[in-house]
């Protein structure tokens, strides 16, 4: 076994068993998620402004009546802005965990039932794409490919693939030994029949709690993709790169920043409360 | 422990050659012609052919590959398609700032990670742990950027404590210095805290609740003196493993942290120079960066099994 403890990684959860504690959490995130995903489909009936229309004569206007968050350089309403960020993101981190989570339990399942050399390959050529963490990964590929939802999802994707494959390998190689799948292998079950039918839906508990981790770190790595300026094009509300556009004028228009930063955090915090609460109960014995 | 090195170190050159091959292969992937993208719409086409030419892009791909890899190795690193300056002392200058912001952020870590994971650990399931582990959560899902903005916004533009720029100014005290390094350093220290303070917790929850600890506290010990010596460093040598994960987070983390607060590190280089289409710079940056990241998974193997004897010693084997 030359595979590193690290790349193990298991993450302790805080919150245990099916308390009160996690039930807040399950709440306070959920509803906030399911707010950003209401804006994300309605923003066009809810934003006070078209969040590309400029106004130069309200060019920097301090948050106030007439414009509840301010104004930017252009004059483009801020929360308008914020409202029709939630689309890009929303839209980028579901398909981004679904596919890297489809493709990494295939992958983990395949090396986990048939061992021997399959296994040995696969995870040595998960060793080297490793290698790279997310971000450095998705600037070489997204930057030189021609940025796009496209490479950005599909990056995001390979990435959670390797980090989903290794866990659900890990739950097959413990499943595989139990002795449900002995008694199918002596009915005469052939591996492919004993990997989908017998190991996969024991293995379904893995899956599921790898998919709600990798969507909060879907929503980080489009957001910060977003701030390189790997995301859509110039213009565009998406909150990454309103942050990394408005930065100059932090000094005179700080809302034009904070808006799409505090948006950002309150979706990827409350993905993180409901990550570890759903972790908590799906994983209590 | 020295079969466990030399596989370990066996296993390098292996994904280098992976490594290479993925970096490589990316940077094939550049639609259009690189030496266009380098002259510019206007440029003739047989000042574009010259250039590639020249460039050596008129050859194979496998036989460029072999030749990049070749002089990857022994330090021919070529010369910049942009900055018309020798790769190697861009990227050896920009990997000694992004090192030092690193080491920063991973000094100030260490101790606030470890502490604030211990004060959880021993009072878990109370107030003071609840606190520290949800916040803990919180801070460490949200990017390092925004919590960098937010820094900014309190401590630079309200409070005007610090200075918005990382950008040392070349004649800056030690001091100054550290000041202008203090903001990005704090923007990965917050975004790395919450996940190593987590095991420790959880390593500090199983050392309490263990019979040796309970055992030394029948036996009158205060509660300071077994967290002392029966707790501390069974709660903190698993969290290496921990910490060797986070430094993979600092590193992927220079990135975003650099281009916000405009810092001259790799991270800013390795964006820089894809965007730009610089390939020579590019290959090697984001080489050295997998290298970079490969020793220190290596490192923190290598920590944690020197300090638990029972790895280290193969009583634990599998």
């Amino acid at each position: 076994m030359t595979t590193s403890v690290i790349a193990k990684g298991i993450v302790p959860r805080i919150s245990r068993g099916v308390g009160g504690r996690s039930r807040v959490a399950l709440a306070v995130g959920g509803t906030l998620i399911l707010a950003w995903a209401v804006i994300a489909l309605f923003w066009p009936h809810l934003a006070p402004y078209d969040p590309v229309h400029q106004d130069p004569l309200h060019r920097f206007a301090p948050p106030g009546p007439g414009h509840w968050l301010g104004t930017d350089q252009f004059g483009r309403d801020t929360l308008s802005r914020m409202l029709a960020g939630a689309r890009p993101v929303l839209q980028v981190a579901p398909l981004a965990t679904a596919l890297g989570t489809l493709a990494g339990t295939v992958v983990g399942l395949v090396a986990g039932t048939f061992g021997g050399l399959v296994d040995e390959v696969v995870m040595r050529v998960l060793d080297a794409i490793v290698v790279f963490p997310t971000i450095i990964a998705a600037v070489l590929f997204v930057a030189l490919s021609g940025r796009s939802v496209t490479a950005v999802v599909l990056v995001i994707a390979a990435s959670f693939t390797t980090i989903v494959a290794r866990s659900v390998r890990a739950a097959t190689l413990v499943e595989r030994e139990k002795a449900y799948v002995e008694a199918a292998r002596l009915r005469g079950e052939r591996s492919w029949s004993l990997m989908l039918r017998e190991i996969l839906p024991n293995v379904t508990t893995t899956v599921l709690v790898e998919a709600t981790s990798r969507f909060g770190d879907a929503i980080f790595a489009a957001a910060t993709l977003s701030f390189l300026g790997l995301g859509q094009p110039p213009g565009s509300p998406e909150w990454g790169a309103s942050v990394s556009d408005n930065r100059t004028w932090l000094q005179i228009a700080p809302w034009t920043v904070l808006a799409p930063a505090l948006a950002i955090a309150s979706l990827v915090v409350a993905t993180a409360l409901v990550a570890d609460a759903l972790r908590s109960r799906w994983e209590a014995p | 422990m020295r079969r466990f090195l030399l596989r370990r170190l066996a296993a390098i050159p292996l994904t280098l050659v992976a490594v290479s091959a993925l970096v490589f292969a990316a940077t094939e992937l550049i639609p259009g012609d690189v030496a266009r993208a380098i002259l510019g719409r206007e440029a003739s086409e047989s000042a574009v052919r010259a250039l590639r030419v020249q460039l050596g892009l008129d050859r194979p791909a496998a036989t460029r590959y072999v030749d990049w890899l070749g002089g990857f190795v022994t330090g021919r690193w070529g010369d910049s398609y942009t900055l018309k300056v020798p790769v190697r002392d861009l990227v050896l200058d920009r990997l000694g700032a992004s090192l030092l912001l690193a080491l920063l952020a991973f000094v100030l870590l260490v101790p606030v990670a470890v502490t604030l994971g211990l004060v959880a650990g021993i009072n878990h399931d109370r107030p003071a742990d609840r606190v520290i582990s949800v916040t803990g959560l919180t801070f460490g899902a949200t990017p390092e950027f925004v919590t960098g903005v937010i820094l900014l916004v309190v401590f630079s533009v309200k409070l005007r404590w610090l200075p918005a720029s990382a950008q040392i100014p070349p004649d800056a005290s030690p001091v100054e210095a550290l000041n202008h390094l203090l903001l990005p350093a704090l923007s990965l220290v917050i975004l790395c805290t919450g996940y190593v303070a987590r095991h420790v917790r959880a390593s500090t929850v199983t050392a309490v609740e263990s019979a040796y600890a309970r055992a030394a506290e029948l036996r009158g010990f205060t509660r300071a003196q077994v967290v002392r010596r029966h707790v501390l460093r069974n709660a903190t040598v698993p969290a290496t493993s921990a910490l060797g994960v986070q430094l993979q987070f600092l590193l992927g983390g220079l990135v975003a942290v650099e281009l916000l607060f405009n810092y001259p590190g790799i991270g800013a280089l390795l964006l820089q120079s894809a965007i730009d289409k610089d390939l020579p710079t590019l290959q090697t940056t984001a080489m050295v960066l997998g290298i970079l990241y490969m020793l220190v998974v290596l490192g923190a193997d290598v920590v944690y099994r020197v300090l638990d004897p029972r790895v280290r010693l193969g009583v634990a084997a599998r």
